[in-house]
């Protein structure tokens, strides 16, 4: 959209600087260094299924875009997979900035652009918290009742489970208390 | 050879075929592994998704234990391998934000191909291959953590790896030069954003069998499972026959080795290796 000369009719935007502030801040990356070299959008394995490329993501941030970046899908489907963050001459890392993004979107309550991205991480760290160790069986259930996605990925549980690649019951740690505090810290 | 081991969460579930692997090639390099007493899960793709203290936290637990065992640290999960090599440059910056005591970072980490792929190893392994692997063709095929993001992993080469690709030639296998050694499986997204994975695992099948591999290789139980348990679907949704088992690297050394042949974990795959490696007298 950005970069569509048909949008030159869109209205002007008043850079506002209190979002780029507040993000740097957060982060500890200088988002203020970028400038639009696109080395992260390109080498960026999941930018197909994106509605804001990496690139776009930093100058809206630059720019003050604050709710247009926190209901982004982008910043939930970014795998992680540091490919930005190894490339980028300004040595922004941006993998590590999608991580304060998510954050600054969850605690801002807009509704997360990929539910089912958020509802996975929280099974997953629901099972660390409860047993300090990941429990597959539990977590792929907690999941599945959390987004009602009951039916998908049956056969291939089915054939873990023939196979004994997933457990029933947890593993058991004495360091579990220990785990549950540094979740329930704060 | 005294190690300590953090085998993570998915070895003792999803990739326990990945653990066995592990302990069986240690076990013939007269390598003594510790499994660190009491170890708990590193937060791995998730915990930094929500609370960056949380993700420093976990794995932090892990490497106060390491330090207090004073022995080299082998990972053989890339996640895993990725958060604790986080943590451990985090608690060298300032330990006491982190854990009581002091940290000197005595437990150096390591993760399995650049664990094995050091000269003097390099050594022992080709003495003690019974059956070289001529004539299996492979890929090697690293995905994201264990290289990425170099300024973490300390990663030589983050852009084109060469460890893994060492160790199958020393064990007599045929490596294939492809350009997709780094390149993301889709790794989390498996439940969430199914289709994605399906994609970014397809195009890598499709790159392995344009190399002219017979199979993959690695050191990451995520790229594992995805390209292994997915492949049916994958095959289904591109109409393609790509019939490419996936193997750990360790399943391979331990053939090698003369180890692999009543090895159970060959069930464990999706993609039936035995036939491939029955056809190159293998098995
Ligand atoms: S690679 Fe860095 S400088 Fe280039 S566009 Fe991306 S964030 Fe900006
Ligand atoms: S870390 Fe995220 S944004 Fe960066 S290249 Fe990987 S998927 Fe794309």
């Amino acid at each position: 959209m950005l970069n569509d000369p048909a949008t030159i009719d869109a209205p002007a935007i008043w850079p506002d600087s209190a979002f780029l502030t507040a993000v740097e801040a957060r982060s500890g990356e200088k988002v203020s260094r970028c400038y639009q070299c696109r080395k992260c959008t390109n080498g960026c394995p999941v930018s197909f299924a994106m509605d804001l490329m990496p690139n776009q993501v930093m100058r809206m941030v630059q720019f003050g875009l604050e709710e247009e970046v926190l209901r982004s899908k982008t910043i939930w489907i970014c795998a992680s997979c540091q490919t930005c963050t190894t490339r980028c001459p300004n040595d922004i890392d941006i993998a590590h900035l999608m991580d304060s993004l998510r954050q600054l979107s969850r605690a801002s309550g807009i509704a997360a652009g990929e539910e089912k991205v958020v509802k996975f991480h929280e099974a997953f760290l629901d099972s660390v918290r409860r047993h300090g160790r990941l429990f597959e069986f539990g977590m792929v259930g907690r999941y599945k009742m959390a987004t009602l996605d009951l039916f998908s990925n049956i056969k291939i549980a089915w054939e873990m489970l023939k196979r004994g690649k997933l457990k029933f019951l947890p593993g058991k740690i004495k360091g579990k208390r220990e785990v549950r505090q540094m979740f329930d810290k704060k | 050879m005294e190690v300590s081991y953090y085998p993570g969460c998915s070895l003792h579930g999803m990739a326990v075929e990945y653990d066995q692997s592990v302990r069986a090639v240690c076990r013939t390099l007269n390598i003594a592994l510790c499994e660190l007493p009491d170890w708990s899960c590193c937060g791995a793709s998730s915990a930094h998704f929500f609370d960056d203290e949380l993700a420093v936290r976990l794995p932090a637990r892990n490497m106060a234990i390491a330090e207090r065992e004073g022995r080299e640290l082998l990972v053989p999960c890339s996640a895993c391998f990725q958060r604790l090599k986080h943590a451990d440059k985090e608690l060298k910056e300032d330990a006491a934000r982190w854990i009581d005591g002091p940290y000197e970072g005595k437990a150096a980490i390591y993760h399995v191909n650049e664990f094995f792929d050091r000269p003097e190893l390099i050594e022992i392994i080709k003495q003690n291959v019974k059956k070289p692997l001529r004539g299996l063709a492979g890929v090697a095929y690293y995905g994201c953590l264990s290289q990425r993001p170099p300024k973490i992993t300390d990663a030589e080469d983050a852009e084109n790896p060469t460890p893994m690709d060492n160790l199958m030639r020393a064990i007599g296998m045929d490596v294939r030069p492809w350009s997709y050694k780094t390149d993301c499986c889709g790794a989390s997204l498996t439940l969430s954003r199914t289709g994605v994975v399906r994609k970014l695992s397809g195009n890598l099948l499709e790159a392995a069998q344009e190399a002219g591999a017979e199979c993959l290789v690695t050191d990451c139980p995520m790229c594992q499972s995805n390209l292994d348990t997915r492949q049916a679907e994958i095959e289904a949704e591109r109409g393609k026959q790509y019939n490419l088992p996936i193997f750990y690297l360790t399943e391979l050394m331990a053939l090698a080795f003369g180890e692999g042949k009543s090895a159970g974990w060959w069930k464990k795959h999706f993609v039936d290796p035995a036939p491939l490696l029955r056809g190159k007298g293998l098995l």
